[in-house]
């Protein structure tokens, strides 16, 4: 049984249909790549199996159990952290407390209105220990809105983290970075590889095809190929879709 | 590793706050100005910091805000000729029904934000003022609720008499010390800091797992009750209740306190803006009937060229001399 499943979701926004018969399994341990052009429907994707949307039909498992159209904090709270796109932190905070705040610790005393908020050590060392994993040791204090785009791309990352995640969505980490922003989110990501479980939308072929075990291929909202990468570069479809320049 | 900024249990500006009201019986009638008026400053300074609460510190725009002082303004008397005239009784009766009211809004406003909102609690907002005018055997309409006693304290074996205006502020400060105590623990607790994340971003908060709603409900019930409590030492304070505290003038009136004191960048902001909005009745008042329209300009000032407030001046005075003085901190998002 895989880990996390998806099955036959259909959504529509309008008459516009988005997603159309995707099926999907992620493997626990594995780093599962899903690419596809702009607008492909990748996102809509992620949001659907993580509780953004709900699918017009179709199914989403987790360890075997229906979980499709719980809320995102319901899903969160599983264990499943994902990442955004577009960058979702919480601009006000300092780098330390956008960690913190996603802590499962932070969540559990959430009804508390009394004591001191992140007063406990071990939170304290927990919320360092992450931000020093993705290199934003030294910024801790810093507002996260005054931090560098890089900063912010590796901040993001940080906080889905931080939710202690079984399953972890990346969705574009790469987007807007150097290649030296790339060659430490790779060593990054190749670090977590095992340790969580993790699903990543890429357009960068290159950055996908060195760290996925499978890829999913992602066009005009459905699945038009999967398989590992050394099966996919010789599929006709993908060669002759010419994916990896869209980017 | 370093430990986290983390905010002390008591202030210095705490101590100064409490010290500055506590000596204000000593000296007001001196500077020209009246008792009554230090209790007044100090109910709408407790009201204004529990309104901070919502629009501060969630980030929630309420104008409807005066249905929960009006709430615990009526409760308070009901209470007192209906229950047991008995001051802790009728507070906790004030308290217990602006919960219910801050939790029957709470209701069907906390999936919203920002502009909806802020329709909905005018809509709301009128709707308990409207009563409040119509329910005429309850709260007496328009005429008020009048012969509102003012109770007296006891403590064990210990009674105050609270009918003098010198008395009556003495038992204000302390409901108030306690207040903004229980405020400062709020802001600074996990549940403050999480609804401090969900002004921030509402999304990232329920994808970490946050139930987003919960906690948008949580804040305007506790606000309430405080802006209940308010409301309760207001009637006290004028030994009756009036419809007035609900309308949708009154509801504004703590939005500039809060705003024009510095509520959005300071937790103290909110006290100062309300002694403010007195200060400028009284004294812009003595000279022109049109002391609203001169604060109100000021208000609009002050929202276009330091939407700060008056607190926000002074951090920015004080950042400017620290400057030149030496370099600054890195800048946090701890409440000052
Ligand atoms: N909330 C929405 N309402 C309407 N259309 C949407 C919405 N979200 C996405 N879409 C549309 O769905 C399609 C897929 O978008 P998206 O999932 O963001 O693509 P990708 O991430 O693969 O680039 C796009 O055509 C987009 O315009
Ligand atoms: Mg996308």
């Amino acid at each position: 049984m895989a880990l996390f499943e998806a099955k036959d979701l259909h959504l529509r926004f309008g008459d516009r249909v988005v997603l159309e018969n995707v099926s999907l399994a992620f493997e626990a341990g594995q780093l599962s790549g899903i690419m596809g052009p702009n607008g492909a429907g990748k996102t809509t994707c992620f949001n659907v199996l993580t509780g953004r949307y709900k699918p017009d039909r179709g199914q989403v498992l987790w360890q075997g159990e229906d979980i499709t159209g719980r809320s995102p904090q319901a899903i969160a709270r599983l264990g499943i952290a994902r990442s955004f796109q577009l960058m979702n932190l919480f601009d006000e905070f300092s780098v330390f407390e956008n960690i913190a705040i996603a802590l499962p610790q932070t969540r559990a005393r959430s009804r508390n209105m009394v004591r001191e908020a992140y007063a406990d050590a071990a939170l304290v060392d927990e919320a360092h220990a992450i931000l020093k994993r993705v290199g934003l040791a030294e910024r801790a204090g810093d507002e996260a809105k005054s931090l560098p785009y890089g900063a912010r791309r590796a901040l993001e990352i940080g906080v889905a983290l931080a939710c202690r995640p079984k399953l972890l969505f990346l969705d574009e980490p790469t987007a807007g970075l150097g290649s030296d922003g790339r060659a430490r989110l790779a060593e990054l990501i190749l670090k977590l590889k095992g340790s969580v479980t993790i699903v990543i939308i890429e357009h960068d072929m290159e950055f996908l095809f060195s760290l996925a075990d499978r890829i999913s291929v992602i066009h005009w909202g459905q699945v038009i190929a999967k398989g590992t990468p050394a099966a996919l570069k010789a599929n006709p479809w993908v060669e002759a879709s010419n994916l990896g320049r869209l980017n | 590793m370093a430990p986290p900024r983390t905010a002390p249990t008591i202030t210095w500006a705490m101590i100064v706050v409490w010290l500055v009201f506590a000596s204000v019986p000593l000296w007001i009638e001196k500077v020209g100005l009246y008792q009554y008026l230090g209790v007044e400053i100090l109910i709408f300074a407790m009201y204004a910091l529990a309104y901070n609460l919502v629009l501060g510190h969630a980030g929630l725009p309420s104008f409807g805000h005066g249905a929960f002082v009006g709430v615990g303004a009526y409760a308070v008397g009901l209470a007192q000729f209906n229950v047991a005239a008995n001051l802790w009784i009728c507070l906790a009766v004030a308290v217990g029904a602006a919960a219910v009211a801050g939790a029957l809004v709470a209701l069907f406003i906390s999936h919203r934000r920002g502009i909806y909102y802020a329709l909905m609690t005018i809509a709301f907002g009128q709707i308990f003022w409207f009563v409040a005018i119509k329910a005429h055997s309850l709260t007496g309409g328009e005429d008020g609720l009048l012969k509102i006693a003012r109770l007296p304290a006891t403590f064990g074996m210990t009674t105050f008499d609270l009918t003098s205006n010198v008395a009556l502020y003495y038992f204000v400060l302390v409901v108030f010390a306690a207040v903004s105590f229980l405020l400062w623990r709020i802001v600074h607790s996990p549940f403050g800091r999480v609804v401090k994340a969900i002004k921030q971003n509402e999304t990232r908060a329920r994808f970490v797992g946050y139930d987003v709603w919960r906690f948008k409900a949580a804040i305007l019930v506790l606000s309430a009750c405080l802006s209940g409590l308010a409301g309760a030492l207001f009637s006290m304070a004028q030994t009756s209740a009036f419809p007035d505290v609900m309308s949708l003038h009154y509801s504004g009136y703590v939005v500039m306190m809060t705003l024009v004191g510095g509520g959005l960048v300071s937790f103290w902001g909110p006290v100062i803006g309300a002694a403010a909005f007195f200060l400028a009745r009284d004294i812009i008042g003595a000279v022109t009937t049109g002391w609203m329209l001169w604060f109100g300009m000021s208000f609009v000032v002050l929202v276009l060229f330091k939407p700060e407030g008056i607190a926000g001046i002074y951090q920015s005075l004080a950042q400017r001399r620290a400057k030149t003085a030496a370099p600054v901190v890195a800048p946090t998002s701890q409440v000052r």
